[in-house]
This record gives structure tokens, sequence and C-alpha cells, in this order.
């Protein structure tokens, strides 16, 4: 247990609290080959935002992971979709989370959405010695903002540039197809299931046209992660549902 | 140059246990029971915003009486302390024991080597899967740590708390019940202690991941009524 003094105490951040304690990860010092998660969607829609990714992570040709979830809680009221190095990823997940909880714990209330995003820009921002390395980390952060009652979405560059998206936003290796379709099918004030519809629907069509992307596999009943999240909070897409969405989506197909 | 007077170390002890103690009477009490569901906190503490009690871990809390500054530094490390053994081993490895004890060495170390005591007495609490290994730790301000089953009462007026708790207690009692009981001996004969009073605070099993809750005063009332 460490007692702070006033001028070197880390305050109510767990990331400096880790480094004044001497735990981080050092970068890696030339470019390595590690297993990439790829398409993640998220959108707003008139209840707050839904968030979606597939389940496949690749290293190089190969899958090395058919069930990665990369679609994240992050808090009661906000998640975390991630492309790019599935480790560092994971990894920044982890911190981003227990980053939200340990401030919420230290100061008795829970940061602004505002606050979490910018805190997700930094995070990012601390990846990129690594990022340079071929480890780079692109999240997108969706959240329900309680102050003015609405959904809101953020994307991020390697460089931790945040950007406020008003309607939707894709990343990932499969983003250019599954981007296309939100951007054709998005209106204001979707309903829930139109909403979880369309991402279904993206996903698809980036699975369909990138191998990196994992379509839903009803052979060992993967399905993509979905996930809403609203003024009652994060609540995820049961699997029965979607292959419920899916089904109907390989008919319409079929029947073209 | 002036030599110190020698003062022997049996005096000196009593010394700074009485000024510790003196310190810690002036405050308010503070009561931890066991209910079915978990443990139940209660302080008595008109302040809505300068906690007594707060939430350490998953199924762990902290609960503190005397200086405010001093617990205060105390739960923050202890939050420091549970947040980084939960990510570096895992969620499953933060336990009260091992706080309490953490806690224990570094307020008996102040006690010892720092030239004032902490005028502070703390309760760690953690409630287990079952009643059996709920936990109540109350830790002294010379670090004295005291494993304590059913209640644990801290701060100002203790014996007193203590001993209309022991005699109002009833194992098994619901939330409702144990909030009655600690207010009963919190206020004792001759006072009338209403919500606003009151800080309360519960570590519930079945809760999800996070045990801790707080009960915000019109709970609190409508549980008394």
């Amino acid at each position: 247990m460490h007692l702070f003094s006033p001028d070197n105490n880390p305050g109510s951040s767990f990331v400096n609290l880790l480094t004044a304690v001497g735990v981080h990860a050092p970068a890696p010092e030339s470019k390595i080959d590690v297993p990439h998660a790829t398409t993640c969607v998220a959108l707003r829609y008139a209840d707050g935002v839904l968030m979606a990714g597939d389940r496949r992570a690749t290293a190089g040709n190969l899958i090395s992971h058919r069930g990665m979830e990369k679609v994240v809680q992050a808090d009661n009221y906000s998640g975390v979709a991630i492309a790019g190095a599935a480790g560092p990823a994971m990894e920044m997940i982890r911190l981003f989370q227990l980053q939200l909880e340990h401030y919420e714990k230290m100061e008795g209330k829970q940061l602004s959405l505002e606050g979490k995003a910018n805190q997700l820009s930094m995070m990012v921002r601390g990846n990129l010695p690594a990022a340079m390395q071929g480890l780079a980390v692109v999240p997108i952060f969706g959240g329900f903002d309680l102050l003015d009652g609405t959904g809101r979405l953020w994307d991020y560059d390697v460089t931790g540039g945040r950007y406020e998206e008003r309607e939707f936003v894709a990343t990932g290796s499969g983003s250019l197809h599954a981007g296309t379709v939100v951007k054709v099918g998005w209106r204001t004030d979707m309903g829930r299931d139109a909403a979880v519809a369309l991402a279904c629907r993206s996903l698809w069509e980036a699975a369909d046209a990138d191998s990196a992307t994992g379509g839903p596999d009803a052979l060992r009943g993967i399905y993509p992660i979905v996930a809403t999240i609203t003024s009652a909070g994060w609540q995820s897409v049961d699997d029965a549902e979607l292959a419920g969405v899916f089904q109907s989506i390989a008919s319409e197909v079929q029947a073209r | 140059m002036s030599m110190p007077f020698y003062v022997p170390p049996e005096q000196q002890m009593k010394d700074r246990a009485d000024f510790a103690r003196k310190g810690i009477a002036r405050g308010r009490a503070l009561v931890g029971v066991q209910f079915d569901q978990g443990i139940l906190l209660v302080a008595e503490n008109p302040s809505s915003t300068l906690r007594k009690v707060s939430e350490i871990y998953d199924r762990i809390a902290f609960a503190g009486v005397g200086k405010y500054n001093e617990f205060d530094q105390l739960r923050q490390a202890g939050v420091r302390a549970a947040d980084l053994t939960g990510y570096q081993y895992s969620r499953l490895d933060v336990d009260a024991r091992s706080l309490a004890n953490q806690y224990a060495q570094i307020m008996g170390q102040i006690f010892t080597h720092d030239s004032k005591p902490l005028e502070v007495e703390i309760l760690v609490a953690e409630v287990g899967l079952t009643a059996d290994e709920d936990r109540l730790f109350h830790i002294l301000y010379d670090g004295t740590v005291m494993d304590e089953t059913n209640f644990s009462v801290l701060g100002g007026d203790a014996e007193a708390i203590s001993e209309r708790m022991s005699s109002n207690f009833e194992s098994g009692c619901n939330l409702s019940g144990a909030l009655k009981c600690a207010l009963a001996a919190l206020a004792g004969a001759d006072r009338q202690l209403s919500a606003d009073d009151l800080e309360v605070a519960t570590l519930q099993r079945g809760n999800g991941r996070r045990c801790f809750t707080r009960v915000v005063d019109a709970d609190v009332a409508s549980l008394l009524a």
C-alpha cells in the first residue's frame, strides 16, 4: 500500500498511479506481426447509440480467434469498440475500464461522458510509439450522456485525435463496406430494431467482401457482439435475436 | 545545546494513544452490521458530500471516523492498493484481510514513528458469497486489528453504542431491521436521529459485480417507516 505526499500524489488517474509505482509495459523496438481485430460499427439512433463488431481476429492470412469480443462495456453508460492489434487493444480496454472505475471510486462520482472520451484519447496517444511499430489501436467510443439525455459517439486516429460523430462511424479493415451500408441505410431517429438490423447488415456485407471480417457463424453459434447504450444503460442484444436477424438477411440475399 | 528530556517509552505510547483517542472521541460514531443479504454501514454524518463510508472494491467497503483528511487519505490508499492488485493479478485476488493488514502496518508505523498518530479508526468490510464469509475488520489508530463478528462500532461513545447494539442485534435480520437496530444504538435513549442525519450504504450479495450501494435519504426514511 502506498501513501503519497501531496507533491507526488498521482491523483484520481489509474494510469498515473501505474507510472508512479513503476508498472508499465515498454513499447516494442521493431516491427512485429500480431493478431489483428477487425470491423466495428457504431451508430446513433432514437434512444441512444448502438455498437457492433464482428468476432474474428486474424494474423496475416490465418484466423487466430473466432470468438473475440471487440465491443466491450466500459461502464454503466458507455462502451468501446476496438479495431487494430488485438493484444494492445484488449489491454487498452482493460485499463480504460479500470480507469473509469478508479476515478469514480476516488472522486465519489463518475466522469462526464466527454471526460471519458478525452481519457480514451490520451490512452490512444500513449500507444503511439507502439503504433509506429505496427501495434496500432483505433477505438470507437460511444455512450449515453446523462447531462443532455442523448447518445454520443467518438472515433479516434492513432495519434489520439478525437472526432465526435453525429450519425455513425465504422473502423477496421472492413470499415469501407460496413460504413457504406450504414451510410445508405441510416435515418435520423431510427428505432432500436431498425438500428440492430442495419448494424447486422453492415457487418454481413463487410464479412462478404473483407477476408479479415468474420460473418455470423451459425455452425458454432458465434454471432457478432451488438449492444445498445440508452438511458437504461448498457444492454447487449442476445444471440437468439441476432440469429433471427441474420436468418432474415440470409433469406433476403438468397431470394435475390 | 539543550538536551531533550528523557520520556520512557511506556509514557510516550500512552500519551500518543490518549491524544489519538481524544481526537476520535470528538467525532460522531459509525456502525457496521450484518443483515441477511450482506453488510449495512450507518454513519452519523450530517454532510451529504463529505463521506465517511465508501467503496473500495467489488465486495469491499471502507468506513472511517475521526479526522476527515486522515481517513480519506487512507481510503484513497486502499482504493489504489485494491485496484493495483486487481489489475496485476485478478479481481478475485483482492480481499479485505490483506487490505486490513496493509492498513494496520501503515497505521502502526505512523503511530510509533511519526510526530503525531492518526486520529482515526477505520472499518474494512467485505461481503462474502455466504453470510459466514462476511468480514468486519476494525482497525485502531495504533494499527491494532480486530476481526469482529455480527457488528462493529467505531468512534466517540463506542462502548455505550456497542452495548446497545449487542442487546438489540438479532442475527439474520433484514435490511430494515438492521437499520433500525443501528439507528437505535447510535441515537441512544434521549436523542432522535432522522434520515438526513445519517449516511447509509450497503454491501449486498447478488447485487452484480459491484456490491456497494449508497442508500439515499428517501430510501432510508422508507426503510425506517
